[in-house]
């Protein structure tokens, strides 16, 4: 694997329903944690340069409850919020999640936080329920929406180009 | 909802199921009209009604042979919609570049401690969750 490919997410999706975000840190597995943990970090990297971010509450604890919200560019408001179902520090993170825009769906999210060698490999695994909610939830850095989505797709590109 | 015949580029065409139960089919090889009918099970005027969508956005390609017409998979326009599917991956991207530089930072104070301290905030939300 080259540096250049280190540097980028990786998003499988492995089943029908699922969204598989991967990616490999130059750093120890407690300073992720701590970054993905602590709402001062966490507002500098969460917004992806694509929107300003609003508020940051987290109570990490199994049981506490958390909300990011945002404003996009364009003045568009939402959040995403949901409680900590486990919390192993510096190894792992469930959480259910609600985006705001769909206040119906809830995922649950399992973040894992994996050390070798001084290194972390990150993986973010966000489970939904339905196969639609997971498209329309690959669909929100779109700008469009394509209703059915592209497992099959993204494998046969993957193959041909 | 829209009709077939209105379908004019690679997006919608793929949205519809069974269009990509053909293209999932042609991904294997070449197929003739009568191999679809019978691998998808479906009537052969709505195949034909799908492949001619699919022929018209470009995705697949047909050539006769003998008294079969065989189609085959083009894949080019599939290119612009796994584009949609990286743009998600593409904010993640952007969102762990921005991490990358925040990790910089905690490196930075774990071997230098004395230059800049962790923010307050961050210190009573660690007791917290280390206490849970």
């Amino acid at each position: 694997m080259t540096a250049t490919n280190d540097r980028r997410a990786t998003v499988t999706t492995p089943t029908d329903t699922q969204i598989l975000i991967t990616r490999e840190f130059d750093a120890p597995r407690e300073l992720v944690y701590q970054a993905f943990t602590t709402p001062e970090l966490l507002r500098r990297w969460w917004h992806a340069n694509r929107c300003e971010v609003l508020g940051i509450e987290m109570d990490v604890r199994v049981g506490g409850n958390w909300r990011w919200a945002a404003k996009a560019f364009n003045g568009y408001e939402f959040a995403f919020y949901g409680e900590y179902r486990e919390v192993v520090p510096d190894e792992r993170l469930v959480t259910t999640e609600t985006f705001s825009g769909v206040p119906t769906a809830q995922a649950v999210n399992t973040t894992t936080f994996t050390e070798k060698d001084g290194r972390t490999h990150l993986e973010i695994l966000v489970a939904h329920q339905t196969r639609a909610n997971r498209d329309e939830h690959l669909q929100s850095g779109m700008e469009d929406g394509l209703q059915d989505a592209l497992t099959l797709l993204e494998e046969l590109v993957r193959e041909q180009i | 909802m829209a009709r077939a015949a209105t379908t004019t580029d690679a997006f919608n065409a793929v949205a519809e199921p069974r269009r990509r139960e053909i293209l999932d089919a042609l991904a294997r090889g070449e197929r003739s009209v009568t191999d679809l009918v019978g691998q998808l099970g479906v009537a052969q005027p709505v195949v034909s009604k799908h492949l001619r969508v699919l022929r018209e956005v470009g995705l697949v390609q047909v050539r006769d042979e003998g008294r079969q017409r065989i189609y085959r998979l083009e894949p080019a326009p599939l290119r612009e919609v796994y584009e949609w599917v990286k743009d998600y991956e593409r904010l993640w991207t952007e969102r762990f570049a921005l991490l990358d530089a925040v990790l910089e930072d905690l490196k930075a104070q774990q071997t230098d401690p004395g230059r800049q301290g962790p923010p307050a905030a961050e210190s009573e939300t660690r007791d917290e969750e280390r206490e849970s």
